[in-house]
């Protein structure tokens, strides 16, 4: 399957991509208004603060919504989801779920997702996300 | 009121699939033909402002001498921007007579460069990895989120495609003139759920032109002027997964509200009503970002009928994005329509428009610009 077009770090965008490389869901917090946001850039986007933080999100989020993209990508061999997920600290981020049909029966809105690693290169760690099954349910 | 008037209006000769044009020959096409609506010539104008293109090579290409020059790129709202700030430009003295261009080889790509984010910008980062392929992948991603939230139903989205078939019927200019029913569209090809083929605009090939002068100059021209009343504009995000709400867009509303407020006019001063429509949910979004519908109404507001001929808001009358034309920046064509409505001289026009406003979108909800335009001077 070829490759996706993959990201290009800039200096203020490694730490989030050194995170995904090492199974690490990296966000920022503002020091000065607390904050916290996404993507990433070295000051606060509310209030303008220099003073931010980097730390660890928990991965944990829920679909806030997508399309199912039936137009040909080089990438994928069938129609596949482009999705929104809020993250519990707040942000929303872009990605795609995993271990799912891409089907709007499968994709319930709303539902508790986990983030997963998918390894594209040496450099490049995507987040993806797939759903979380209650203890006892099976895949 | 700005004291401005828009004095010259055109579209290029023809519209549609044109592979007999280059992309900068389509600029030069529409601006002769606004010259001619105006009377007047490349010698004329001494401000200029364009989108795609740098406005110095579409300046040279004219053979324009312009002291006052705007690129401002922001997406198909691009050119209700330039209409704010030539408005601007001309009330400081900076120049006296505007041309505002746009051509764009959409269909047939003659002469026209390709579109990649960069890998380094928050779309090459953030967004392309996901899989996103063009604005069908994008704009659309909101939508379900406002389906869920304020129960819009499938039928009413295609809807809004249908009613404006209704419009572009009315228009020999349309791309796309049949009528079509719901069932058509839930037929037409899926693109992206829930968009089908018929819910996301045509790609065809075109331009436009406008010039813009002061209004009392506005009775030395051969034709009605249009009246500046009120414009707004705003940026919001570049990247659709950042957009502050997935069910408003703030842009819109910074947008239409500083037009509305500087125009002086309440809602039912409104006659016409244009709404840039990339995809069948923008008229829903911006009807209620104007404030012309309470949230989660307008749905079923275009689905009763009230936005379609006969109804109380006439919107997007040339048929719109949907079926009349979308060359890739359509905001120039929701502009044209305005100006046609106002001056009395619409394919499908609406009796007695004194007011219209035209509300544009740039990216997927990236950014906006919005212009009021009077029969009259006086707002």
């Amino acid at each position: 399957m070829p490759e996706r077009p993959l990201p290009q770090p800039t200096p203020e965008t490694e730490h989030f991509w050194a995170g995904t490389r090492s199974g690490e869901l990296r966000l920022q917090r503002c020091q000065t208004c607390d904050t916290t946001y996404f993507p990433p850039r070295p000051f606060c986007p509310e209030c303008s603060s220099r003073h931010v933080e980097v730390f660890v999100a928990s991965g944990r989020g829920t679909l806030e919504s997508y399309v199912i993209n039936h137009r040909p990508h080089p990438a994928w061999s069938e129609p596949y989801a482009i999705a929104l997920i809020k993250l519990e600290e707040g942000p929303r981020m872009m990605s795609n779920i995993v271990e799912c049909p891409q089907t709007p029966e499968s994709l319930v809105l709303d539902m508790p997702l986990q983030v997963v690693w998918q390894k594209q290169n040496e450099q490049i760690t995507l987040p993806l996300f797939r759903r979380v099954v209650a203890s006892g349910e099976h895949r | 009121m700005t004291g401005i008037a828009i004095v010259g209006a055109a579209e290029t000769t023809e519209l549609g699939v044109i592979p007999g044009l280059s992309e900068i020959q389509l600029h030069a096409d529409a601006a002769l033909n606004a010259f001619a609506d105006a009377g007047i010539s490349a010698r004329d104008i001494d401000g200029f402002a364009t989108a795609g293109f740098r406005p110095t090579e579409v300046a040279q290409y004219l053979g324009l001498k312009p002291r006052w020059v705007d690129g401002t790129s922001v997406g198909g709202c691009s050119f209700m921007v330039h209409v704010r700030h030539a408005v601007a430009a001309i009330l400081a003295g900076h120049c006296e007579t505007v041309l505002i261009t746009h051509g764009e080889s959409g269909k047939s790509r003659v002469g026209k460069s390709g579109f990649a984010p960069a890998p380094a910008s928050f779309a090459g980062q953030f967004e392309a990895p996901f899989g996103v392929v063009g604005p069908p992948t994008m704009f659309t991603v909101p939508v379900l989120r406002y389906m869920k939230d304020y129960g819009l139903t499938h039928e009413q989205l295609a809807m809004v495609a249908v009613v404006q078939r209704q419009w572009a019927s009315r228009n020999p200019r349309a791309f796309m003139r049949d009528l079509i029913t719901v069932e058509d569209v839930f037929r037409s090809r899926m693109i992206a759920y829930p968009f089908h083929l018929l819910e996301c605009c045509l790609v065809t090939d075109g331009g436009g032109a406008l010039i813009l002068t002061k209004a009392d100059r506005a009775k030395d021209f051969p034709k009605p002027a249009a009246h500046i009343w009120g414009t707004g504009e705003s940026s919001e995000t570049q990247i659709i997964s950042q957009m502050e709400s997935l069910t408003s867009s703030r842009a819109f509303r910074v947008a239409g509200s500083d037009a509305m407020g500087e125009a002086g006019i309440n809602h039912s001063d409104v006659d016409h009503l244009m709404i840039y429509d990339a995809f069948a949910h923008l008229p829903i979004y911006g009807l209620e970002d104007l404030g012309f519908c309470k949230k989660g109404e307008a749905g079923a507001f275009i689905a009763e009928g009230n936005t379609a001929p006969g109804g109380k808001l006439p919107t997007n009358t040339n048929g719109g994005g949907l079926s009349y034309m979308h060359s890739g920046m359509y905001g120039m064509y929701a502009l044209q329509e305005s100006v046609r409505q106002v001056r009395g001289e619409a394919a499908a026009q609406v009796a007695g428009v004194e007011v219209a406003l035209c509300l544009g979108v740039g990216g997927m909800f990236g950014a906006s610009g919005c212009a009021v335009l009077g029969r009259q001077p006086k707002g």
